[in-house]
């Protein structure tokens, strides 16, 4: 019976947060703007490769054809549909991106609590460890891993490399939120309460952390974007007609710059990429006001 | 004295480091550079054992000796400016970076002091009204701006401002990429010079596009906070002129924290090279690199990466440098 009423309550906050974080999300025009075109995107991703057909086929006569209701964005450069492929593209991009969130925040969680909470020698190595890939180029690097890779990568493997990249700029960050946080007085009552070092972590810690590490998996799905992206634009993996990288880098191929007509297919992923980005940064903002109140302007 | 030498050899150490992790990094990874070099030249009708030795050539190293004699290799390699040699230059890969180093360093450098410079002014206008419609601007475009990748900013630079309006725009040869008007001749006349600066241009506003927000929000906040200081106050009312407050006592102070932020944003403008200098086809690393990976030509690859860490490294060691010289708390600290 306790168990039952435990749940309820939980059920009830978790509604009146949902309910709150609307409340701010409606008042502030933008950040719901951003929303909307993340959840688009997300819907997309999620239903739009099963309603949208894409068809491989060749069709030279169909060439760089100007948007119609057949072609809402026109064709490319072998007559197929640019619509579809971005829709199928979206798929995998959002996939990686939210595995690679996923990745590199708990890495960077784990080490980062590690650091901050044990200290000592721990921290130093682990913090040294961490400054180093901070120094180190991140995208060169993914593109070094990746040129040395034969096979074609599924979404898992893909997001594991990176979130090579990802992690030590967050472990750095969630370290000394966790060592400011270890200063506050109620962690100083609960270590005189003689409460275990559990407790201290798990029951007082942990939850002051989770709107900051919310924050930074939206950061990292923007960051997985930007690289995966890039990976396919510069050409480090397998050619995949539909991701958005390789459409822009064919549409250069063909000529894009100089030639109007391919600026249908040029410009729809470029467009996807900028609204997706921009999405989720507005979104982020969005979910900054909420997390931290003192942003928050009463209206 | 002692400050300087301890930050030297924590930039060599960290240079050492980096080059290890790396190695060692790629090659516990599935299937290895050499392996795939190989199977490339396989797949473009070489048979097998040429193939095999043709990339033993240019290895600086043999990939059957076990993990450590590679490394020892490499590394002997590394210090002795041996980097291998390109499969599709056919060229010292020293010699490709040679050739490509100065190009990069002159994009970069010129777009980072414009970048910095714009984020400074404008960080600290914000600074004093915040609030603004520019204040809420900046405070998304900024994050916008990182977010979004280069090569979109690229493109969209080429075709607005070189197609559209065709302000870069040669009537025979379509926008203006590359890293010249190749109708001249290299020389150190006066055509020549202005033809490269007025090649640079796009590809720098692109850098400045993508990297100018970032230096605004650093500015503002620490403007804001320096605003904040009893010394402000304090200098304010001894009835100082406003021009000499902004500059010299808030200017100077704000500036400050943004040097050791300069090492990212380094690393961040370098790993933007490959992009920038792909779409324009200008002749840097970035540029090589990029057209060295559809040729699996891993030892310009790597040789490239090195130097960019290397440069990033010793940028962020002399960013370091003159951070504590004109701040001179930080050695004590």
């Amino acid at each position: 019976m306790i168990n039952v009423s435990k749940y309820k309550r939980l059920l009830s906050s978790t509604i009146t947060n949902i309910k709150f974080f609307f409340k701010v999300l409606r008042r502030n025009r933008v950040s719901f703007a951003g929303f909307l075109i993340v959840l688009a995107f997300i819907i997309m991703a999620a239903i739009g490769p099963e309603i949208v057909q894409y068809e491989r086929g060749v069709d030279i006569r169909k060439r760089f054809l100007p948007p119609s209701w057949e072609h809402p964005l026109g064709t490319d450069y072998a007559g197929r549909d640019t619509f579809a492929q971005i829709v199928h593209g979206s798929r995998e991009v959002l996939i990686v991106a939210f595995l690679t969130a996923a990745f590199t925040t708990t890495v960077a969680f784990v080490i980062g609590i590690a650091s901050g909470f044990i200290g000592g020698k721990v921290d130093v190595v682990m913090m040294t460890f961490a400054d180093i890939f901070l120094t180190i180029p991140s995208f060169p690097l993914l593109l070094i891993i990746v040129t040395s890779l034969r096979k074609i990568l599924s979404p898992i493997e893909m997001a594991a490399i990176l979130s090579i990249v990802g992690w030590p700029a967050l472990a750095r960050a969630i370290r000394s939120q966790v060592l400011s946080i270890k200063e506050r007085e109620f962690i100083e009552s609960a270590v005189c309460l003689g409460l275990s070092k559990t407790h201290i972590l798990f029951g007082e810690i942990l939850p002051n952390l989770l709107p900051y590490i919310f924050m930074n998996l939206i950061l990292s799905v923007i960051g997985a974007i930007y690289s995966q992206v890039g990976l396919y634009f510069i050409g480090a993996l397998p050619f995949n007609a539909t991701n958005w990288g390789v459409m822009i880098q064919a549409a250069l191929n063909q000529g894009a710059l100089v030639n109007p007509r391919v600026w249908w297919y040029l410009l729809s992923p470029l467009a996807c990429i900028i609204l997706i980005q921009t999405g989720f940064i507005l979104f982020m903002h969005a979910l900054e006001e909420i997390f931290n109140p003192r942003l928050r302007t009463e209206a | 004295m002692r400050w300087v030498i301890r930050r030297l050899i924590t930039a060599a150490i960290t240079i050492f480091a980096s080059i290890t992790i790396v190695f060692f990094l790629i090659r516990v990874m599935p299937g290895n550079p050499i392996d795939v070099m190989v199977a490339q030249l396989i797949m473009q009708g070489l048979d097998p054992e040429e193939a095999y030795r043709r990339v033993l050539a240019i290895v600086p190293f043999v990939p059957t000796d076990p993990l450590w004699k590679q490394y020892i290799d490499y590394m002997r390699g590394v210090l002795s400016g041996d980097l291998g040699r390109s499969i599709l230059y056919a060229a010292p890969v020293t010699q490709i970076l040679i050739y490509g180093i100065p190009w990069t360093v002159f994009l970069i450098s010129i777009s980072l002091i414009i970048s910095f410079s714009l984020g400074i002014v404008l960080g600290m206008y914000i600074a004093y009204k915040r609030g603004g419609i520019l204040d809420r601007f900046f405070s998304v475009f900024s994050s916008v701006t990182r977010a979004i990748p280069p090569y979109v900013i690229a493109v969209l630079v080429i075709i607005i401002l070189g197609v559209q309006l065709k302000l870069f725009w040669d009537p025979y040869r379509g926008p203006i990429i590359g890293p010249y008007d190749p109708r001249l001749k290299p020389g150190f006349t006066l055509e020549f010079i202005s033809s490269v600066f007025y090649y640079a241009t796009l590809p720098i506003l692109s850098y400045v596009l993508t990297t100018f927000g970032i230096w605004v929000l650093q500015m503002k906040s620490s403007t804001v906070s320096v605003l904040g200081e009893y010394y402000i106050m304090a200098a304010e009312a001894r009835g100082l002129p406003e021009r000499r407050i902004v500059i010299s006592y808030v200017g100077r102070n704000a500036i400050l924290p943004l040097f050791t932020s300069l090492a990212i944003a380094i690393g961040h403008i370098f790993s933007g090279s490959v992009f920038i200098e792909t779409v324009f086809s200008y002749p840097g690393i970035g540029r090589y690199i990029s057209a060295s990976i559809g040729g699996r030509d891993y030892m310009v690859i790597s040789g490239c990466f090195l130097i960019i860490t290397i440069a990033v490294v010793l940028s962020n060691l002399i960013a370091d440098l003159l951070y504590s010289k004109l701040d001179p708390r930080i050695r004590f600290r």
